[in-house]
């Protein structure tokens, strides 16, 4: 009998020797296959289980998170969660993360290599970082008074500061809440299902990711092209324009809003928003020329990213003269973000220069070190600096004597443009108000501030609807707020 | 196995002229090593999870430590001649499968299973103390032949007559109380099994006509136990209590084959076996549904129905894996409604990782190697044939369950030894080892005394 146990023996430690081979297996062999299977929720835990890392505003965190002591520990928070939404996006344990959130969610969540304290520490410890802190460009209070300024009405408001491309504020109204994505329950599967069924797509952030015709604020590109090409040399010289303005090669008839405008000055024109100077002073100029000008300011760019993708703006590259002459006054195929027009009107308060638009000043550690800084963003040459000093003339001219009076400011030097976009099948749409502008504070060196405001406004009469009545306050109180010391 | 007609005449050990050493003290050290143990792993949970001990740590240890230590007193007023291993390795696994249940406990507020399961451990180690004190000699039990039998069959049969929990007819609830009926039979299934074939080993080896090459014995002498093999593994088919089928079948072929030294039987088992699974498999949806689960643990998912249990138990022994994520810091509770029975090993593998699991299982083949060596070193046939089979017991539970939960063979509904929550299953893993040290410490005492009621001796004594 006892060969037979010995037999016996034998086989049960087969039997452990295979349950010690399988279990090698499974959780050395096969551990990583799992561990990345979606459907392990492992990470999903381990990543809501400890406080995100927050969005700071002027070194005040505009983000939270809320402990709920659920399977999913900590939930999103928001402080002015719809003023700033534009920026932070949300971080929703449902439906993901957008713009900042989704940018920088590495670094937020600590899964940030970044963040290690030493190369491959997390993967001996199995720990991960706490959360890190993004330290945005966003002003406070000029991020209130264009979200403010807006109120009810349909819209988006971009400022940057000229000399760097830091982004001062970027709003979008209406807006939305983000709290209310944060959670994985029935409320946030609510509020999704209403945000993206709302007709006024609350969600989407106009200030970057929609682009508009840019209506006479063009003319600020099409002027910088005439002048850079020489088509145009002094400025008070009356040009040869009829008014009303028959389109090359058509019968259609281009007229203005403003009277005088037949063969008036460039700078009369400019100031007083002449269409049919502008159409024609764009046709003279010629597609070559004001195609590499907008492309200078930044149109038909694709992948530019703040860290967050920007809408592509688009001058179209392939023109008969008509459609030349439309688009020279931001009409036709001609769309722009209110970022790129905030841009625009940047370089020509930077001497001409294009800096790349920034909204992620620094990241930090939880503990407060630097992980990462903005460096200086790459600039280029969007005019000749001569340009740009005679282009900001012309913009002083709008609000000093112009159409953008609404934007002046006591104690500083405010250069604009107004524009009234129309759009819509044979421009049957409410017009959209646009006001590009930057300002200087009287003891400053250089301008300060750049902004651009455009003014859906389905509500107000379409008469009305006009730069400088509608944007150009909105624009001169995001002004005002920053330039204030 | 070639002169497979003598076999019996293979020498078993000489009796041994010097008395072994009893080794108590041994056993003393390793039961205050596995309390140590025991409340080192809850202390961990404790401080993992609220960064202090947990306020419960010294009653735990001091409850754990005073059963192990009365279990000790019994061993050293009764048997001191036992075997100084299993009693300690019995007080770590159910140590620590109390500290897996607490930490589970802690996911779910609502259903505290830590208190009912050290209930049941004490009723246990009572049993354990029980059997050490009272059954003076094993050889007692073979008076219980039919006894055993004819309860062993009852306690089966009893679940048919009430409801179905969690698709297996396997509980039987009286008072609040629900008993697996089944865990029980084991032992007396094991009893008469080993009883029966020590006494018609003879018949079962020689008796018979020639089939081919196998030797049939008589169907008087195998009928009996064939019967009652047949029966239990029926009802628990149809109980669909697939984990104790396996373990019958298992257990009858390993002490059949112990018993008669014949090959041919352990191949008329396995083919059975083969037979019966297809059957089964082919049949039964409830298996059939196992078995595909089996081959593609993630069909569930593809299907956009979410990971199913044996699916969340791989993704909790792979997130274990070298080293384990340490107590209280995993989440096999992701499993579902069994993480605390069926598949509590999955939190041992998460939190413990492979080297924590290798351990339990070394823990685990050390019992079943002991219960072996005692079958080995004792004389009368009865006793050899009981130490085997409970050995056997021990081996076929861990590796059904645990193969299980790790994907390596069908997954089929089963208690881990001491570890896993089951009352049932608790006490009846001390009465093995109970009988265990009982058997160890005739095999050990070498006084070489005669078997009382003299026909067990066999050959070799």
């Amino acid at each position: 009998m006892t060969r037979y146990i010995r037999r016996a023996a034998v086989f049960c430690a087969l039997l452990l020797f295979a349950l010690l081979v399988n279990a090698t297996r499974v959780q050395v062999l096969h551990a990583d296959a799992y561990d990345d299977n979606p459907a392990n929720r492992r990470d999903t835990i381990a990543r809501y289980h400890q406080p995100r890392g927050d969005i700071l505003v002027d070194d005040r965190p505009v983000t939270g998170s809320r402990d709920t002591g659920e399977h999913l520990r900590y939930e999103r928070t928001y402080a002015d969660g719809p003023l700033y939404a534009p920026v932070t996006g949300f971080a929703s344990q449902e439906y993901g993360t957008t713009l900042l959130e989704h940018t920088e969610d590495g670094l937020l969540a600590g899964t940030d290599p970044l963040l290690q304290p030493l190369p491959l520490w997390n993967d001996f410890t199995r720990s991960r970082n706490a959360g890190g802190d993004v330290v945005t460009t966003i002003h406070p209070a000029a991020q209130r008074a264009a979200y403010e300024g807006l109120r009810s009405r349909k819209g988006a408001v971009a400022a940057v500061e000229p000399s760097t491309g830091r982004i001062l504020a970027l709003v979008s109204v209406p807006s939305y809440d983000p709290e209310l994505l944060s959670g994985n329950g029935a409320a946030a599967r609510r509020a999704w299902a209403r945000l993206n069924a709302d007709p006024d797509r609350p969600m989407l952030n106009r200030a970057v990711r929609q682009t508009y015709p840019p209506g006479s604020t063009f003319k600020v590109v099409t002027a910088a092209a005439a002048l850079d090409a020489g088509t145009v040399t002094d400025l008070d010289a009356p040009t040869d324009s009829p008014d009303p303005y028959t389109l090359p090669g058509t019968t259609t008839r281009l007229t203005n809003a403003s009277r005088g405008c037949a063969d008036a000055s460039v700078r009369e024109a400019f100031t007083w928003s002449c269409n049919t100077v502008f159409a024609k002073l764009g046709v003279t100029t010629g597609l070559t020329d004001l195609t590499a000008t907008a492309e200078g300011f930044g149109f038909n760019e694709e992948g530019l990213r703040v860290p967050f993708p920007v809408a592509r703006s688009t001058f179209d590259t392939t023109m008969d003269r008509a459609q030349l002459a439309l688009s020279s006054i931001g009409q036709y195929n001609t769309r722009a973000t209110p970022l790129q027009m905030a841009m625009v009107a940047a370089a020509v308060a930077d001497n001409g220069h294009v800096r790349e638009p920034y909204l992620v000043e620094r990241t930090t550690r939880a503990s407060g070190g630097t992980v990462s800084a903005a460096g200086p963003g790459q600039s280029r040459r969007a005019m000749y600096p001569s340009t740009a000093q005679r282009m900001r003339d012309l913009m002083r001219g709008v609000v000093e004597e112009g159409t953008g009076t609404n934007a002046a400011i006591r104690g500083a030097v405010v250069g604009g443009k107004t524009g009234t976009a129309q759009h819509g099948i044979g421009n049957s749409g409410t017009p959209y108000a646009w006001f590009v502008s930057w300002a200087q504070g009287d003891g400053d060196a250089e301008a300060k501030v750049a902004v651009a405001v455009v003014v859906e406004d389905a509500a107000a009469g379409r008469r009305e609807i006009s730069g400088g009545g509608t944007a150009a306050p909105i624009a001169k109180a995001v002004m005002e707020a920053v330039l204030r010391p | 196995m070639s002169k497979a007609g003598i076999s019996l005449a293979t020498a078993d050990p000489p009796t041994p002229t010097v008395p072994l050493p009893r080794r108590r003290g041994i056993e003393l050290a390793l039961i205050v090593l596995a309390v140590l143990l025991s409340v080192y792993g809850y202390c961990a949970v404790g401080f993992a999870r609220n960064g202090s001990v947990p306020p419960g740590a010294a009653g735990y240890g001091a409850g754990l430590g005073v059963l192990a230590l009365v279990a000790h007193l019994a061993v050293r007023l009764r048997a001191p001649w036992a075997d100084p291993l299993p009693l300690p390795i019995a007080v770590l696994l159910n140590g620590l499968g109390l500290v897996l249940i607490y930490r589970l406990d802690l996911e779910t507020p609502g259903d505290k299973a830590a208190p009912t399961q050290l209930v049941w451990s004490t009723l246990g180690v009572a049993l354990f103390i029980a059997v050490v004190l009272l059954l003076r000699d094993h050889r007692v039990l073979r008076r219980f032949t039919r006894v055993c039998a004819v309860s062993g069959l009852v306690l089966l049969t009893a679940p048919i007559l009430f409801p179905p929990v969690n698709g297996a007819r396997i509980w039987i609830r009286v008072a609040g109380l629900s008993i697996q009926p089944g865990e029980f039979a084991k032992v007396l299934l094991a009893v008469f099994f080993a009883a029966y074939l020590a006494e018609n080993r003879g018949a079962l080896t020689y008796a018979g006509r020639r089939f081919w090459r196998l030797r049939l014995p008589t169907g008087r002498v195998l009928g009996p136990i064939v019967a009652v093999w047949l029966v239990s593994v029926g009802v628990l088919v149809l109980e669909r209590d697939l984990g104790t089928s396996l373990l019958f079948f298992g257990l009858f072929v390993v002490v059949l084959y112990v018993a008669t030294g014949r090959t041919g039987w352990l191949a008329v088992g396995l083919l059975l076996a083969s037979l019966g699974a297809v059957a089964v498999g082919r049949l039964e949806p409830h298996v059939h549904s196992r078995i595909e689960t089996w081959l593609n643990p993630f069909a569930s998912i593809e299907a956009g129905e979410g990971p199913n249990q044996l699916a969340q138990s791989l993704f909790a022994f792979a997130e274990g894996g070298l080293l384990g994520t340490g107590l209280g810091l995993g989440h096999s509770v992701l499993i579902g409604f069994a993480v605390k029975s069926d598949f509590i090993l999955a939190t041992a593998g998460e939190e413990l990782g492979l080297v924590g699991l290798s351990a339990i299982f070394l823990l685990y083949g050390l019992l079943v190697e002991r219960g072996y060596r005692t079958g080995l070193a004792l004389r009368d046939p009865f006793g050899r044939l009981l130490a085997v089979g409970l050995a056997a017991i021990v081996a076929l539970q861990v590796f059904v369950i645990a193969g299980g939960v790790t994907g390596l063979i069908p997954l089929t509904g089963m208690a881990m030894p001491f570890l896993a929550q089951g009352g049932s299953s608790v006490v009846t893993n001390w009465a093995i080892v109970a009988l265990l040290v009982r058997l160890s410490d005739s095999a050990r005492r070498g006084d070489g005394r005669p078997a009382p009621g003299g026909s067990g001796g066999g050959a070799g004594s």
